[in-house]
């Protein structure tokens, strides 16, 4: 039990001069469950992404049975025994689920035979073992994700990897259907296998590992066998720095109503959305990935209109078929993807900037430079954005500054009301601080938000109310004085299968 | 088994099938004559070259590429090969299919090269080989045709003669193409890859697929086959043209292609389901002189035929992925 | 995440800003091939003798500049030529069986209108891929002229030939239209909201739909231009030729994708400039002409300007991507 499997000697990772990872020293043992704990942009993705040969480490040693060993690519991870399951499996989805079990097995050159009654036994035997029901001959496509889960980790059996590392495998699944995941992966560590559980929820981690690791800013921070270490230790060491203080909450005067929303529903997305939000109120919205909270949002802003239920902007009945009509309503959007929903990469910071406001920019048609250039400057100079040139593309700057420069983009059109998607996400510490005072700031300035949010630190801190979505429902609203972690967790996870 | 059948049934081989029916019937009330042994003979006929160029470009599809050079390899291995029949008279004349083949996966591989070395779509970089290799025809030619007494008696009997039930063998040797394809496809390594990589490009390199071999090869097979074809056009026709011979034949293959259910976003497409593209194709050029519809008509025939194959993929894609359009966020 | 990659050198970036346009390297081209051309053949240092030959690809040159946009919105379209050809054909019927000029002019245009809407239609009502649509309507517009005209030609009447040998200040007519629509839409993408906005869908749809920007709207507007741009075009080809035959501006697609990318216009979209479409019209002009002085076959030429797209991808595709890192 307590042989070691694979162990790191200061792995280190930069992307571009930021270093991500930083001199990372673990043990794994034969047959354990490990948890890798951490916020998001902590390091632990990064890291499991390096033993499963995506990433290269930047310096560092790594040993598999105590030899030193190059992990050049996720086919030599896979040759080592090193199975990687993505959060949102890879799969061919045009393939059968048996093709996709055996798919990139080495040897045999392009003419190899393909043995399909032989592949299919095979398929339906892991398939057995796992103790799943899916039809092996069907394809891929239309599965249901929690379903080609399992599909990758028969995968990862049959390649007979010793070590299956499952990032945030259950963010996207149900309560029953983590059930099923996690009695597969104790018989996979009765079986002697090693498995790396990344997560940022506690009480799984409690439910299945036997250790666990904090990483925080990209280090190591400790691990511990997970009956030593309390709640609270866990939540301290994650956290680690004083961000309270930065989470403050602006003391703001709540005026009359902004925006109102009743009955809204979407096919397949969420149903029966009703919630209002007032001048100067920040309402955050909590929910686990995929409850619905982005298609709400990109409702509410005309991307995908809803099919039914009103929209109230100032008491007014409105229509929002498209985001222009969400703009001239002084709505404003700032998406949770900004490298596909937000930046024009290769053009300028200040092409991006005046991108929402045509009109103020070339009020007939031709664009006014010396306009253009004084909006772009003028946000440049209140968001703080930090640049070389106001020429230089977009994607040159870092994470957090390009995300200034997306919220600076509709802070031109003075939006009444803001939604902000994940604002946070992917951006480094003091960015993060200085968007939670911007936030409250804006509030101050009598403006409506929504903030999006899977952080719950940031909704407990900066928000007016909380509502809580789960499969496409509004579960919880919840008032600021009465929040808290659990309350919002237990609104979050789906009620279907609470058995 | 019942299951199997009724997925038959339902799917788009049968549609096309019954489309092939359905037509020749119409044409049969009206000119009693279409439905005859001579006619079939007619439309087999046809279809050889194009048979043989849609089983090339299935794959190229599938792979999520396209090739548009194909006519002109075809016209640039024929002419390599009938350049050969004349200039050395005495030589034997089989060589002529490996000069035709060897010169056409040449071309192909050059395409692969391009396509895989500097990652250019396809699309363009087959657009200029088209003209291209077009252009290389009359150079090596000096701009002049091939003539019949130049040809190999032998090969052009080929279109002709037949070993079994008067089906010359030429049209043999493109069914036995298309069956050589369907295994390749089905039962081999290499095919299976080319479904994976059309499929899911990006997961490709993640599953040990070796892209840049698949897809290297998978324009070579466009290559060779186009050289096939081009050798094929030889005995057929009996002579060689640096303007005419391949001219318009990629418009025609992916006419046939695209008809026959392969889908222009990867991954996607049967060798049965190109086989009778092939043949609804043929038995459309087949009737039109019979209905007293002028030639001239035949292309724009191709062109909305594949306007409309596009539309109808679009639905059926569309019914299928429903359920995911979710995940387009998450590329 | 990537940490921005700062250069205080600004006299540097300047120049490497420069080096980095494609545009100039057209230019270079350009002046090279001049300069080659005139050790060829004196010919070339006559700007008359280069204006006229002009003329022979002005259609195509002013079409070009029109997909230039196309592309830069991250769409193409092939069936340019096509259209140009059943344009032409339409118009040239339909005055041959007596309708009124004018009208025919009206007619021709109309269906390069139509044209260019099916396209716009397909690709984005039905968001089917640009590329294979186009190929499909390539296909389809040139056999609608294939049926029109059958294997003859159409004349037009005498007093309507020679649009290419009308001088305006000593410059015929059609560069003329070439230079005037080339300072238009020069004006349009450079100058004008319209054209920014071009930039912007082109190099991130979704971002731009997520700015407000009716990005569907923007191509739908760039086909129908270029369905009715042709469609004038094929109209200035039937004056220039006497007559018109359905195979009129075939393989046109070649050259005008030929002049877009030589002008350093990006594939992928999002990039590119009128300039430079601009000036690699000039350098086929020279380069084909060139061609001709110095008695190659036609099918050289062809071959010649097959190597040259494929060149001119590579060269464009290695610069862009090196801005990019």
């Amino acid at each position: 039990m307590d042989k070691i499997l694979i162990s790191t000697e200061g792995i280190s990772k930069q992307f571009a001069s930021v270093e991500v990872l930083s001199n990372v020293d673990l043990d794994l043992r034969t047959g354990e469950i490990h948890a890798l704990l951490g916020e998001n942009g902590a390091g632990k993705s990064t890291f499991a992404k390096i033993l499963a040969g995506v990433h290269k480490p930047t310096k560092g040693i790594i040993n598999l049975n105590d030899r030193k060993v190059e992990i050049a690519s996720p086919i030599v991870a896979q040759e080592l025994g090193i199975a990687l399951i993505h959060q949102e499996p890879i799969s061919f989805p045009h393939l059968s689920v048996a093709e996709n079990l055996v798919m990139g097995r080495k040897g045999k050159g392009p003419l190899a035979w393909v043995n399909w009654s032989d592949m299919i036994n095979e398929a339906q035997k892991h398939m057995h073992l796992l103790g799943v029901e899916i039809e092996v001959t069907r394809n891929m496509e239309g599965l249901s994700i929690a379903d080609q889960q399992m599909v990758e980790i028969a995968r990862a059996i049959a390649s007979d990897a010793k070590l299956i590392i499952m990032d945030e495998p259950t963010a996207p699944l149900t309560p029953r259907e983590v059930e099923t995941l996690f009695g597969i992966a104790r018989q996979l560590r009765e079986e002697g296998r090693t498995i790396i559980f990344i997560s940022h929820r506690l009480e799984e981690v409690r439910m299945i590992c036997d250790r666990v690791t904090i990483f925080r800013d990209g280090e190591k921070i400790s691990t511990s066998a997970i009956d030593e270490i309390s709640d609270e230790e866990v939540i301290r060491l994650m956290i680690g720095r004083p961000l309270g203080k930065y989470m403050r909450k602006h003391n703001v005067a709540i005026g009359a109503k902004a925006l109102s929303v009743s009955g809204l529903s979407l096919k397949g997305a969420f149903q029966d959305i009703n919630f209002e939000i007032k001048k100067g109120e920040i309402v955050g919205v909590g929910g686990l990935v995929g409850a619905g909270r982005t298609d709400v949002a990109r409702a509410l802003f005309g991307i995908t209109p809803a099919d039914s239920g009103s929209i109230r902007v100032d008491d007014k009945l409105v229509q929002i078929t498209n985001p222009s009509d969400a703009i001239n309503l002084g709505i404003a959007y700032v998406p949770e993807d900004r490298a596909i929903a937000g930046i024009f990469r290769s053009l300028s910071v200040e092409h991006n900037l005046t991108a929402a406001i045509p009109n103020k920019i070339a009020p007939h048609a031709i664009i006014k430079s010396h306009k253009e250039r004084a909006f772009a400057e003028e946000s440049i100079d209140k968001l703080s954005v930090r640049l070389a040139s106001i020429n230089q593309p977009i994607v040159e700057l870092s994470g957090g500054n390009q995300q200034k420069a997306i919220l600076a983009r509709w802070l031109h059109t003075d939006p009444k009301i803001l939604i902000l998607d994940e604002p946070t996400r992917g951006i480094d510490i003091g960015v993060k601080a200085e968007f939670y005072d911007m936030i409250g700031n804006l509030a101050e300035s009598g403006r409506a938000i929504l903030l999006i949010s899977s952080e719950l630190p940031e909704l407990l801190a900066l928000c007016d109310r909380i509502l809580v979505m789960s499969e496409g429902q509004l579960t919880a609203d919840i008032r600021r004085e009465n929040a808290s972690q659990e309350l919002i967790m237990k609104a979050a996870v789906p009620r279907v299968a609470s058995s | 088994m019942m299951k199997n059948l009724l997925k038959i049934l339902s799917g788009r081989e049968a549609g096309i099938f019954v489309m092939i029916i359905l037509f020749c019937a119409a044409v049969g009330l009206y000119k009693p004559h279409f439905l005859s042994l001579n006619s079939l003979r007619i439309i087999l006929l046809l279809v050889p070259l194009i048979m043989i160029g849609a089983m090339a470009q299935m794959l190229v599809l599938v792979a999520r590429h396209v090739d548009l050079s194909m006519g002109s390899m075809l016209g640039f291995s024929a002419m390599v090969a009938g350049l050969m029949y004349r200039d050395m008279p005495d030589i034997w004349w089989p060589i002529g299919f490996i000069v035709a083949i060897g010169v056409g996966t040449l071309l192909g591989l050059f395409n692969g090269l391009l396509v895989t070395i500097f990652n250019l779509p396809s699309i363009i970089v087959t657009l200029g080989t088209l003209n291209l290799y077009r252009g290389l025809t009359f150079i090596i030619s000096d701009a002049r045709q091939i003539n019949r007494a130049n040809i190999p008696s032998e090969l052009k009997a080929m279109s002709q003669t037949s070993p079994v039930f008067g089906i010359p063998w030429i049209i043999l040797m493109s069914f036995a193409i298309a069956i050589l394809t369907f295994y390749i496809v089905r039962y081999t390594q290499l095919g299976r890859q080319i479904f994976a990589l059309g499929s899911n490009p990006n997961a490709a390199p993640l599953r040990g697929i070796n892209v840049t071999k698949v897809t290297l090869i998978v324009f070579c097979i466009s290559g060779a086959l186009s050289g096939l074809a081009g050798i094929m056009y030889a005995s057929r026709w009996g002579f060689v043209n640096p303007s005419n011979t391949g001219m318009g034949f990629e418009f025609q293959v992916i006419a046939a292609v695209v008809i026959g259910g392969v889908s222009i976003n990867g991954g996607v497409g049967t060798v049965l389901g190109t086989f009778l593209g092939v043949i609804l194709l043929g038995c459309v050029a087949a009737a039109l002189p019979l209905l007293g519809i002028p030639g001239t008509t035949q292309s724009a025939i191709y062109g909305s035929v594949i306007l409309i194959a596009l539309l109808i993929d679009r639905s059926v894609r569309q019914r299928t992925t429903a359920r995911s359009t979710r995940s387009w966020r998450k590329k | 995440m990537t940490e921005s990659s700062e250069n205080p050198g600004s006299e540097k970036s300047k120049l490497m800003f420069l080096v980095n346009r494609p545009e100039s390297m057209t230019f270079i081209l350009l002046i090279v091939a001049l300069f080659g051309a005139s050790m060829l053949s004196e010919y070339f240092l006559d700007v008359n003798y280069i204006l006229k030959s002009f003329t022979l690809t002005a259609e195509l040159s002013i079409a070009a500049l029109v997909l230039t946009m196309v592309i830069i919105s991250g769409e193409i379209d092939l069936s340019a030529a096509a259209n140009i050809a059943l344009s032409a054909c339409v118009f040239a019927y339909v005055q041959a069986i007596g309708v009124p000029m004018s009208l025919a002019i009206l007619a021709g245009i109309t269906s390069g209108f139509l044209m260019g809407t099916l396209n716009a239609i397909l690709v984005i009502r039905y968001q089917l891929p640009s590329i294979i649509v186009t190929i499909g309507t390539l296909i389809f517009y040139r056999g609608l002229a294939q049926v029109i005209a059958g294997d003859k030609s159409i004349r037009v009447p005498e007093w309507f030939i020679g649009i290419n040998n009308k001088m305006v200040l000593g410059i015929p007519l059609p560069v003329i239209f070439f230079i005037i629509t080339a300072i238009a839409l020069g004006f349009i993408l450079g100058a004008t909201i319209y054209g920014r906005q071009i930039y912007q869908v082109g190099t991130n749809n979704t971002a731009a739909l997520h700015a407000g920007i009716k990005s569907n709207r923007i191509k739908f507007g760039l086909f129908i231009l270029l369905g009715v741009v042709s469609a004038a075009c094929g109209i200035m080809a039937a004056s220039r030729l006497g007559s018109v035959r359905y195979d009129l501006a075939l393989g046109g697609e070649l050259q005008m994708v030929l002049m877009a990318m030589l002008g350093g216009t990006y594939i992928f979209g999002g990039r590119g400039t009128i300039l430079g479409t601009f000036l690699a019209a000039w350098l086929l002009v020279i380069v084909s002409t060139g061609m001709t002085v110095a008695n190659l076959l036609p099918a050289i030429q062809l071959t010649v300007l097959g190597l040259l797209l494929i060149v001119a991808i590579i060269a464009t595709n290695f610069i862009y991507s090196r801005a990019q890192r």
